[in-house]
């Protein structure tokens, strides 16, 4: 879809300065810097009550900053209006009139604003063409399903020329199925139209799937910046670490003696040189594994397996070693009885090494 | 198991099968329903076929009190002031109702103590507000003396007119009512999605504009509650009537509801009271059968969703 | 462009009235505001803007409330001054010399038909009605609302429908046949009248109060008693009877309320013995001999209006959930 003005490809789509959020007297986000690139899609995942919704509220001006910048296409927004901001939103119930069509709900801001009836038309219909709306035009939210209303959301954003939109949790409300049916419409829709984007979610596989780059967020402060990729193989503490993958990372207390090398009960492991910071000597540490990284049948450590749970097209076996418990993935169908005991190996190239007091990645 | 001591309870009645218990317990209901309800609307509409005076009696005369009825210039006067009455009362209840709602929807301070205010008229009796305003508006009295002791030449002889008087009691039950409405609105709006008014403020809608095109009508079934709660309450309208101005001056205040008092008890005439009793019944069951309609919709519509 | 800045949106869910139960909201919905949901409300980091606009808001509201005040203040103000003081000084200067005489006149002097004892016969009686009728109405309630919302035996529904009918359906139409029924059998002009007479009326709106509040209790909690041996009355009595207590209080208050300011049942049932006080207080005010006194016919109007006034001041919010659960007034 065209643009009338295209964006600036120089300048940043957003960019945070500093923002402070406080609300009922609280300190929700504090002392944030976020830069987003046009084009991106970009995902703010975390868990209930980390910030995420405060966050994607204050860029829409719906939260007023305690203190703080924000800009939006090169321009300070931090004390404009919603409406002045070149800003689309799609919430979480979608929030269509519904007392009005879908042609009345698209063209209904537009209209209050002055836009001549023309554009308003050729906006509208071009947003309906995009999104496979044109033989709903005519229809009530009521008489739509889920996806569509979805469609409908983005459509009434889209008609707004918007160089951002957001999206507030849009997939929470709605089954599994449908759940993934429509990420995948949105993921094709960031292709066709490479709009920026700003997604909220507390799911990490909506976080995978859509994003360009992922903000994971925890208590009001930004955790770790950076492609999917980057996020799940290289967590930057052990709560991300722990808050992607499923299942998640499995952790193993122990420490590094003076040679580098990890040890815990009936672990002893060689980190491959890119997974931690180097001269790391003589201290205690937590090591981290992904299941898909612990090899069960070959190796050098001894295990039992304590639980085996069937996932269809892999397993799920979880193994005490001593105190601690691991989690491997099998995908050879191979049968483990509770008790059985197990060779494994650990893929030492793919591990991460995390302060045990801080949680930080060494 | 939490109720296992049901079990052991001692018995204080004897059993009977649980199928029969919910019937009989519900018998004072059905003889309410049918006997009350059911039966003296029936009873009433047939003595409104007979010559009854004083008592009922069994002579049937077909549709002539339907006529004596209508060609009452005391009756025919009352449907009038009902009419006019019912127009003005609701309108203005519906808009003073809304207004206020509204206002207070908009986060203003004091907001406990001002739905206390607008709400505690509807705390009190048809009579006592009659009473009240009745005094306020009489002329030489109330406000009309209190605003010319403060040097304002005002003239307010509405109540005392042929013509105002019903307008009166207009005022005194829209004092009344108007807080109700108010409380039936403000507890739709704010069960509204919240998300809407962050859809309508990002794109740029002003507040009055979301109210008038997007809130209020999405309140529909309150609306449609309301407007039958108020129609109801002007086919009603006895209390205040008889308090404010007695159906005066002469029957220039008259209505219905006090007309078929006065002709049961006072004028010892059943038949013709029997009548407009049943021609005061349409217009209620013309509302409330839509209205029924419309709810029993809504809910299979709902069911299906 | 000047506008609101949006309001704060509460969650709570709108009210049904006349409602059929299940499906849409709880009866109880309370109007005091509550937090929303999963997105924190507005902040409001500065003071809201003193713009025209909430100026106007202000001002309305401010004229309104003075507009539903001024009966109050006048009804008040009035009872406490002497006749002359309300001749000479118009009704909204406040009382010189206070007095109580009109109140002492109000309720044990002024002439209420044939007795000249004051409306306090007329505060007993009214008592004396409205305790039976609102015990009585609510156990039947309670019962109803019970079965309908549990057992549904067949053709519940067509009598309650018709029961919900009957309650907007003006009295008229089936006062007369009451009247010949209640003379029929011998007790027309007496207590038990008016105490039946207020449970038939009184019927449809307890019925609804109760329907719509147990129409809300999980069905499991039902479906386990059933299970754990219950029969119809004692589920009602050990489960559903101790869990009502919200429900009763806002039934309770409203019958009171309805039951006291009734008058036409009261003129027309209750006999002369036992008029309630709404329609002592119309004789008091109609019946004229000389001019009237303005100061006992307001303190006679506070005196009416006190218990239900006094309800309404202490209870507030049960009052409102009263309302938005079945608001059908007299």
């Amino acid at each position: 879809m065209a643009h009338s003005h295209p964006p600036d490809m120089n300048l940043p789509s957003l960019n945070l300065s500093k923002l402070n959020i406080e609300l009922g007297g609280r300190s929700i986000i504090r002392d944030l810097d976020l830069q987003v690139d046009p084009g991106e899609f970009l995902v703010l995942l975390g868990p209930s009550g980390c910030g995420k919704s405060t966050l994607l509220h204050s860029i829409a001006g719906l939260v007023e900053a305690r203190s703080g910048a924000i800009e939006i296409g090169g321009r300070d927004m931090t004390w404009a209006e919603p409406s002045e901001r070149g800003i689309g939103m799609v919430f979480q119930s979608y929030a269509l009139y519904p007392t009005m069509t879908v042609e009345a709900n698209m063209s209904f801001g537009l209209k209050i604003a002055g836009t001549p009836k023309q554009e308003v038309q050729r906006r509208v219909r071009e947003a309906a063409a995009l999104l496979q709306l044109d033989s709903l035009l005519g229809r009530k939210p009521a008489q739509l399903s889920g996806g569509q209303r979805q469609r409908v959301a983005i459509g009434r954003a889209l008609v707004r020329q918007a160089r951002v939109l957001l999206f507030d949790e849009p997939l929470s409300n709605l089954d599994a199925k449908l759940r993934a049916e429509l990420r995948r419409e949105l993921k094709l829709l960031h292709q066709t139209l490479g709009s920026t984007m700003i997604y909220v979610t507390h799911d990490q596989v909506e976080a995978m799937t859509l994003a360009s780059r992922i903000v994971v967020m925890e208590k009001g402060s930004i955790q770790q910046v950076g492609t999917p990729a980057e996020v799940y193989a290289r967590p930057a503490n052990r709560f991300v670490a722990g808050f992607l993958g499923a299942p998640p990372m499995g952790f193993v207390d122990g420490e590094l003696d003076g040679w580098g090398r990890f040890v815990a009960d009936g672990l002893a492991l060689l980190p491959a040189p890119g997974c931690c910071a180097p001269n790391q000597h003589t201290r205690r540490a937590v090591l981290g594994v992904r299941p898909e990284h612990v090899t069960i049948g070959q190796g050098p450590y001894a295990g039992e397996v304590s639980l085996v749970e069937p996932m269809g097209n892999h397993q799920v076996v979880w193994l005490r070693c001593g105190a601690q418990t691991l989690a491997a993935l099998e995908h050879d169908g191979r049968v483990f009885a509770p008790g059985q005991r197990v060779a494994f190996g650990i893929d030492a190239a793919r591990v991460s090494l995390f302060d045990p007091g801080s949680g930080v990645r060494l | 198991m939490p109720f296992a001591r049901l079990r052991f309870l001692p018995r204080f009645f004897p059993r009977i099968p649980p199928r029969i218990s919910p019937q009989m317990a519900l018998l004072p209901m059905a003889l309410v329903a049918i006997v009350g309800y059911l039966g003296a609307a029936l009873w009433t509409l047939r003595i409104s076929l007979t010559s009854s005076r004083t008592f009922p009696s069994g002579h049937f005369i077909g549709l002539a009190q339907y006529q004596r009825l209508f060609d009452n210039e005391r009756w025919l006067l009352s449907l009038h002031n009902l009419a006019v009455y019912g127009l003005l009362f609701v309108a203005a209840t519906l808009v003073l109702g809304c207004l206020l709602a509204v206002f207070i929807d908009q986060q203003v301070m004091g907001e406990g103590l001002l739905r206390t205010i607008f709400l505690y008229p509807y705390a009190m009796s048809f009579i006592a507000t009659g009473v009240v305003w009745q005094w306020l508006l009489t002329p030489g009295d109330g406000i009309e003396a209190a605003l010319r002791a403060l040097g304002w030449n005002v003239h307010f002889d509405w109540i005392v007119s042929q013509d105002m008087a019903i307008h009166c009691v207009v005022i005194a039950t829209v004092w009344q009512a108007a807080g109700l409405v108010m409380a039936l609105v403000l507890a739709g709006l704010r069960g509204v999605d919240p998300e809407i008014w962050k859809a309508a403020r990002l794109d740029g809608i002003p507040a009055w504009r979301v109210y008038l095109q997007i809130v209020l009508p999405m309140l529909w079934p309150s609306f449609a509650t309301v407007l039958l709660l108020l129609a109801t309450a002007v086919a009603k309208l006895f209390d205040a009537v008889v308090a404010m101005t007695q159906g005066g001056p002469g029957i220039a205040s008259e209505v219905p509801a006090k007309f078929i008092m006065d002709h049961l008890f006072l004028r010892s005439n059943v038949g013709l009271a029997s009548a407009g009793a049943v021609v005061l019944l349409l217009p209620v069951l013309a509302l409330l059968a839509p209205y029924a309609y419309a709810r029993s919709y809504a809910q299979r519509h709902r069911e299906a969703a | 462009m000047n506008h609101f800045t949006g309001p704060r949106r509460i969650a709570t869910p709108a009210p049904d009235l006349a409602s059929d139960g299940a499906a849409g909201a709880p009866a109880i919905s309370d109007l005091a505001p509550a937090v929303s949901g999963p997105v924190p409300a507005p902040a409001r980091a500065r003071c809201k803007r003193l713009t025209p606009a909430r100026a106007g808001v202000y001002a309305f509201l401010i004229a309104a409330a003075l507009f539903f005040l001024l009966p109050l203040y006048v009804m008040i103000a009035a009872s406490f001054k002497p006749m002359d003081e309300i001749r000479q000084g118009g009704i909204f200067a406040l009382p010189h010399a206070v007095t109580l005489e009109p109140w002492r006149q109000a309720w044990s002097g002024v002439c209420t038909g044939a007795a000249c004892e004051g409306l306090r016969s007329g505060f007993w009686n009214s008592v004396a009605i409205a305790v039976p009728s609102t015990v009585l109405t609510i156990l039947l309630g309670a019962v109803n609302g019970y079965a309908l919302s549990f057992w549904r035996p067949r053709y519940a529904n067509v009598l309650f429908g018709i029961l919900m009918a009957g309650a907007f359906v003006p009295v008229q139409v089936m006062i007369y046949p009451l009247v010949r029924v209640l003379a029929l059998a011998g007790i027309f002009g007496s207590l038990p009248a008016i105490v039946v007479v207020h449970m038939v009326f009184g019927m449809p709106v307890m019925t609804l109060l109760f329907r719509n509040y147990y129409c809300n209790v999980p069905q499991e909690l039902f479906q386990a008693a059933r299970i754990d041996g219950g029969g119809f009355w004692r589920i009602f009595l050990h489960v559903m009877l101790p869990m009502s207590l919200p429900i009763i209080v806002v039934a309770a208050i409203m019958q009171v309320t309805g039951v006291w300011n009734d008058y036409i049942l009261g003129l027309t049932f209750a006999g002369r013995e036992h008029l309630p006080m709404t329609a002592q207080l119309n004789n008091v005010v109609t019946t004229t001999t000389g001019t009237r006194a303005y100061n006992v016919d307001m303190a006679a109007t506070i005196l009416t209006a006190l218990v239900p006034l006094t309800l309404y001041f202490v209870s507030g919010r049960w009052f409102v959930r009263g309302i938005a659960a079945g608001a059908v007034k007299g």
